[in-house]
């Protein structure tokens, strides 16, 4: 039997390096907290490569199945008898893969950043939020239950928000951060009404017992309904809704473009490859729930998915902004993963879509880092974010062009980059499960491959505009992680996903359909053929096309205005209509009741306090009226 | 001698040390030395009690100590503790320490200051030890006094209007909590020989008839309510927080308030169990409102210190929520919150304080960039902005989610849809901070004169260093508090479930 004990280490070091670089930072050189950080990132992963090793390779599996293994589970708060919240370290298949992505990007973030943040106020600052962020999003990977779960992705999403506002001196900055904090956090109130939900019914947090065979037993013989819809599906709705939030899925999107606010070695770390997929490894951790419970949930995570993924490549194409490009790329992408999920089935051949998912999860980390940090590697050089003032930089920075390549070959799919291998799998999944998603996927390939060779040929070729200072290719510190994620990119194509990482953890042999491989290659190389003909030199036909488009690309263009309908309802639909009225009922009304009471006192007071003069004949004369009318009185109640 | 002694003998001694000194240094020193001692016996109080329980004494209070003082009405000075009382008085004692470093640069009469402070501290010390609703009324009193002189006194802006209003809108509470505790008492002898008492523990043994509980408790809930800002009697806060001193603030809102809810379920719900039952969809309705409502209404507001008082009107509101879900995790969630209210809210006026003492404005527009001027006030904010808002790791989590799941676990439908109402307040307590964050401590800096303005000095850092803590401590280890908490609601969830 293995001990996988050693894997709490991959979580303290990171906590750690938190807390020595956040209380006592200040007092190193600024390289020293970045080498620092960086040391005890590259012990993280080499400690997920080797528990991944051991896991996949060296563990003996059970009836063929991949174990499932609790390597530690501590009480951490006792809720009721039954409820109890636990924290440890669960490994399984999607847990271990998880712990190779997050600690592989965010070293090669760490390391790109000693360069890319050298000189910036706070360095160190910025350093103890990486630590922060990876041990965070690594405990909501190895969560054994779902409230461990919960938890980190609080954590997540609060280190996201200080890493958007790092530059807090930047208004737009403070606004990102503040816009990302409060949509995501919206999500999650869906996410912990989940919860509630579920566990009021399973009587469990823990994922070995909630997705085991009584868990799914107790959800799926659930009889109540709401509003005509099993309470079942309702809870994994209300979970998926927080994984929407997380994973940006429309409407609730807004948040991720703006994020692009914050350095960009952080949009790399956990707006590309991280923590935006939480939401696809939340879905991908109760599966058996969603597709034994609750199929209907299923379906809608599928058309969120699809429609995302269309919609956000759609509007890919009309960016300048180079990181809201890759923001709107990534967006489509995890779209995809999300209609892979969502059209998958349980167990065996049906469960591809699973897989999928989770290999489209693997290599899009890679090459999205890739394009991120490459995207960095540009801004450095012309500090500017925008294409137009980009041009002809092939030649400044022949290494950050040559692994920008790689990476948009990739993600338009070419053959035989990694990106082909798992987009295909989700596209013979979709085939074979829902026609019109498959169609919309084929569209998005080509869209994919045309907006990201429409920034390439504009950054790298082109005309090249007048640089202030000649453009220069970055520090090694900075390629190495570029060349690193682009053999990356080329080769985790290659991995045999569907003999690891599996719906039921049994492995099965999963086949290249040519009848789809080859369109969707082909469609890939239309894409990349437009965007030569139109960017690779100044073109006429973009004005053309544009005008031609009129409102609809103003449409596109604004992001069919879906911030300017958020911003309605919160400024003047929330602020306006609720929190203005209720501060003003409450000084007026209720505060009011309450000075009207006192008032009526005084006022009380007032008026008879003449009584008391001191004056003797005024007290005699109230007397003898005193007298007279208890006289009366008894008189009166003689008779 | 007894341990639970020292809460009223410790503020005494102090009191007289303070008296014997000639200058503020010294005033403050002792205060400073006496509190610190506080502390330090509530640790050790707490250690006792986990002692004496791992002992194998599973008696329902501890420490027990019983005076005859007013024979012919049967008063007793009647205190002990259990695992309830031991945590309040632990966030009295750290609340009451950090309160004396935050007030330590008061100018005017301070050694008058620090005496109304440690007597406002020692009514709430005597009023969690109490087991007799008599001496427990009393300390209640001997804590409230005080407020109306440290608001009139040492405060700020319309001091006279809040410190009235204040103390009035209290007062109305004690008078009508009053009628509620002789109910109480005139119904404690079913013997009808007129034995009547007031010891909690013995009136709980028997049932008062349910005619009078429907009647009497409303008075006891209500009154206690007050205190604890029950919507729609809430409105003496904002505007008391607004003009009082520091340390006023942070005592008042960390700890007086807890009285409320403490007294609560002590009391009125301990007590009168049958009309809980009865009368607790009202009440449900009442504080899920609260919760709702205040959290909308800071959202509006501009003033730090009144932020901060809807802020907790929201927060308070959902500790009597829980109470009223009366199950064994919804109450547990429910102290934790008022200890967790408590630490975090005092951490906020501590530091509100500190920054208006330097920029003498509390408008959150007037200000912005703090961050950049000073960043270990600014940090500890933001520290404060995250344990209000939930985030793990910080007590306010710890205290939400033990409420919410406890409360959904209510097998009535009414009740668990109220409950995903009071969750929704989640979303909008993180508006509010994170536009106070965000237009306070970030941004560009819109006042020059603020440049100059310094960072932290060393005893206000104790204060805030203190609470933050303390925060963490719980956020990060609950099971201690929540263990210790739940082993002693045994008996009032055996006396709610006879119903």
């Amino acid at each position: 039997m293995i001990n996988f004990s050693y894997t709490i280490w991959i979580l303290i070091i990171p906590i750690f390096m938190f807390l020595l670089l956040g209380l006592l930072g200040m007092k190193f050189k600024p390289i020293i907290s970045g080498v620092l950080g960086t040391i005890g990132l590259g012990v993280v992963m080499l400690l997920s490569y080797y528990a991944a090793y051991q896991y996949f390779f060296q563990l003996p599996r059970i009836d063929d199945a991949y174990q499932q293994i609790l390597a530690h589970n501590i009480t951490w708060l006792n809720l009721s008898a039954s409820l109890q919240i636990k924290m440890g370290v669960f490994i399984d298949p999607i847990s271990v893969m998880m712990l190779v992505v997050v600690s592989t990007v965010s070293f090669m973030v760490h390391l790109y950043s000693i360069g890319y943040m050298k000189g910036e106020k706070g360095f160190q600052r910025f350093f103890a939020f990486l630590s922060l962020f990876t041990f965070s999003m690594l405990g909501l990977v190895v969560a054994t239950n779902i409230f461990q779960m919960y938890i980190f992705w609080e954590l997540v999403g609060v280190s996201s928000f200080l890493l958007i506002g790092f530059y807090y001196e930047r208004p737009s900055a403070v606004a990102a951060s503040k816009k990302a904090f409060i949509v995501t956090r919206f999500a999650d109130l869906g996410f912990l009404v989940g919860i509630l939900l579920l566990s009021y019914y399973t009587k469990s947090f823990d994922f070995l017992n909630i997705t085991g065979p009584v868990g799914i037993e107790v959800t799926r013989n659930l009889t109540q309904t709401f509003l005509g819809m099993s309470v079942a599906t309702w809870a994994l709705l209300l979970i998926f809704m927080g994984g929407a939030g997380k994973s940006a899925m429309f409407p609730l999107h807004i948040w991720l473009p703006d994020a692009m606010e914050g350095p960009t070695p952080v949009s790399a770390l956990i707006h590309a490859a991280t923590m935006v997929v939480a939401g696809v490894y939340l879905v991908a951790r109760l599966f058996p729930l969603y597709a034994f419970a609750a199929p209907d949930a299923l379906t809608v995570i599928a058309y969120v998915g699809g429609f995302t993924s269309l919609f956000a490549a759609v509007i890919a194409c009309t960016q300048f902004d180079i990181k809201r490009v890759l923001a709107f790329s990534t967006l489509s992408q995890i779209g995809y993963m999300m209609l892979a999920l969502g059209v998958s089935g349980y167990g065996g051949e049906k469960g591809l879509g699973y897989m999928a998912s989770m290999f489209h999860l693997f290599t899009h980390a890679m090459f999205k880092a890739l394009l991120f940090l490459g995207a960095g590697s540009i801004i450095h050089a012309v500090h500017s974010n925008y294409m137009n003032e980009m041009g002809g930089l092939r030649k400044y920075l022949p290494i950050t062009h040559l692994t920008f390549l790689i990476a948009c070959l990739t993600i338009a799919g070419l053959f035989p980059l990694s990106g082909f291998w798992s987009k295909d799998e989700i596209l013979v999944a979709a085939y074979e499960h829902n026609k019109l998603l498959f169609v919309v996927e084929y569209l998005v390939a080509g869209l994919t491959a045309f907006y990201m060779f429409r920034l390439y040929f504009r950054v790298f070729w082109n005309k090249e505009p007048h640089y202030h200072h000649k453009p220069h290719e970055s520090p090694l510190v900075m390629t190495i992680p570029l060349m690193f994620l682009a053999v990356a990119s080329i080769f985790t194509g290659f991995l045999p996903f569907s003999q690891m990482v599996t719906s039921d953890r049994l492995p099965f042999e999963s086949e290249t359909n040519l009848m789809i491989a080859i369109p969707s290659v082909a469609i890939g190389l239309v894409g990349i053929f437009i965007a030569f003909l139109l960017y690779k030199k100044d073109n006429v036909l973009v004005g053309k096309i544009v005008t031609g488009l009129g409102g609809i690309y103003t449409t596109i263009y604004n992001k069919f205005y879906i911030d300017e309908v958020y911003m309605f309802v919160t400024k003047k639909i929330i602020f306006n209509l609720i929190s203005r009225p209720v501060a003003w009922f409450d000084r007026h009304v209720v505060d009011g009741f309450m000075n009207g009471i006192a008032g009526v006192t005084v006022l009380a007071s007032r008026k008879i306090k003449g009584a008391q003069s001191g004056q003797l004949q005024h007290y005699a004369f109230f007397f003898v009226l005193g007298a007279i009318a208890f006289a009366l009185i008894f008189i009166y109640l003689w008779q | 001698m007894n341990i639970l002694a020292l809460f009223i003998i410790i503020p005494i001694l102090t009191i007289i040390g303070i008296l014997s000194t000639k200058d503020h240094r010294g005033t403050r020193i002792v205060s400073a030395i006496g509190m610190g001692l506080q502390l330090i016996t509530s640790v050790v109080l707490i250690i006792m009690f986990y002692a004496e329980r791992n002992a194998g004494n599973h008696a329902d209070m501890l420490f027990m100590v019983d005076y005859m003082w007013f024979e012919s009405l049967n008063i007793h000075y009647l205190v002990g503790v259990d695992g309830i009382s031991v945590a309040m008085i632990a966030l009295t004692s750290v609340v009451t320490f950090a309160g004396v470093f935050a007030s330590w640069e008061v100018k005017d009469l301070p050694r008058e200051f620090f005496i109304s402070l440690i007597v406002l501290a020692t009514g709430v010390f005597g009023f969690f030890i109490s087991l007799d609703l008599f001496t427990m009324f009393l300390f209640y009193e001997v804590a409230v006094i005080p407020m109306y002189l440290l608001i009139g006194l040492w405060g700020s802006g319309p001091k006279e209007y809040s410190a009235m209003k204040l103390t009035l809108m209290l007062m109305g509470g004690s008078a009508i909590l009053l009628v509620g505790l002789f109910g109480i008492y005139f119904n404690s002898d079913p013997s009808g020989a007129s034995h009547y008492t007031f010891n909690i523990m013995e009136i709980s043994k028997i049932t008062i008839p349910m005619e009078a509980q429907r009647f009497f408790f409303p008075f006891t809930f209500i009154g206690f309510g007050i205190l604890g800002a029950l919507f729609p009697f809430h409105t003496w806060s904002p505007d008391g927080h607004a003009s009082a001193p520091t340390a006023v603030s942070m005592l008042h809102a960390g700890v007086l308030m807890k009285l409320g809810g403490y007294g609560c379920f002590r009391v009125a719900m301990f007590l009168m169990p049958g009309a809980a039952h009865e009368l607790a969809w009202i009440f449900i309705i009442l504080t899920a409102t609260s919760v709702v409502y205040g959290a909308f209404g800071a959202i509006w507001q501009k003033d730090l210190k009144y932020i901060n008082a809807y802020s907790s009107v929201s927060h308070c509101g959902l500790v009597l929520f829980a109470l009223l879900m009366m199950n064994e995790t919804a109450m547990d969630g429910a102290i934790i919150q008022m200890i967790s209210h408590g630490l975090m809210t005092a951490l906020f006026f501590a530091l509100i304080g500190m920054i208006y003492g330097r920029t003498h404005t509390r408008m959150i527009n007037e200000m912005g960039g703090l961050m950049k001027i000073m960043p270990f006030l600014a940090v500890c904010y933001v520290i404060a902005g995250l344990a209000s808002l939930g985030l793990p790791g910080l007590s306010g989590f710890v205290a939400e989610m033990t409420i919410f799941v406890g409360a959904f676990q209510h097998p009535d439908t009414f009740h668990r849809v109220v409950t995903i109402l009071a969750c929704s307040s989640i979303v909008v307590t993180a508006v509010y901070i994170l536009r106070v964050v965000g237009v306070l401590l970030f941004g560009p800096i819109r006042n020059d004169e603020f440049l100059k303005l310094t960072d932290a000095k060393w005893f206000e850092k104790v204060s805030t260093v203190t609470l933050i803590l303390a925060v963490a401590f719980i956020g990060i280890v609950p099971i201690w508090l929540s263990d210790l908490i739940r082993l002693s609601l045994k008996p009032i969830l055996d006396q709610l479930s006879s119903f």
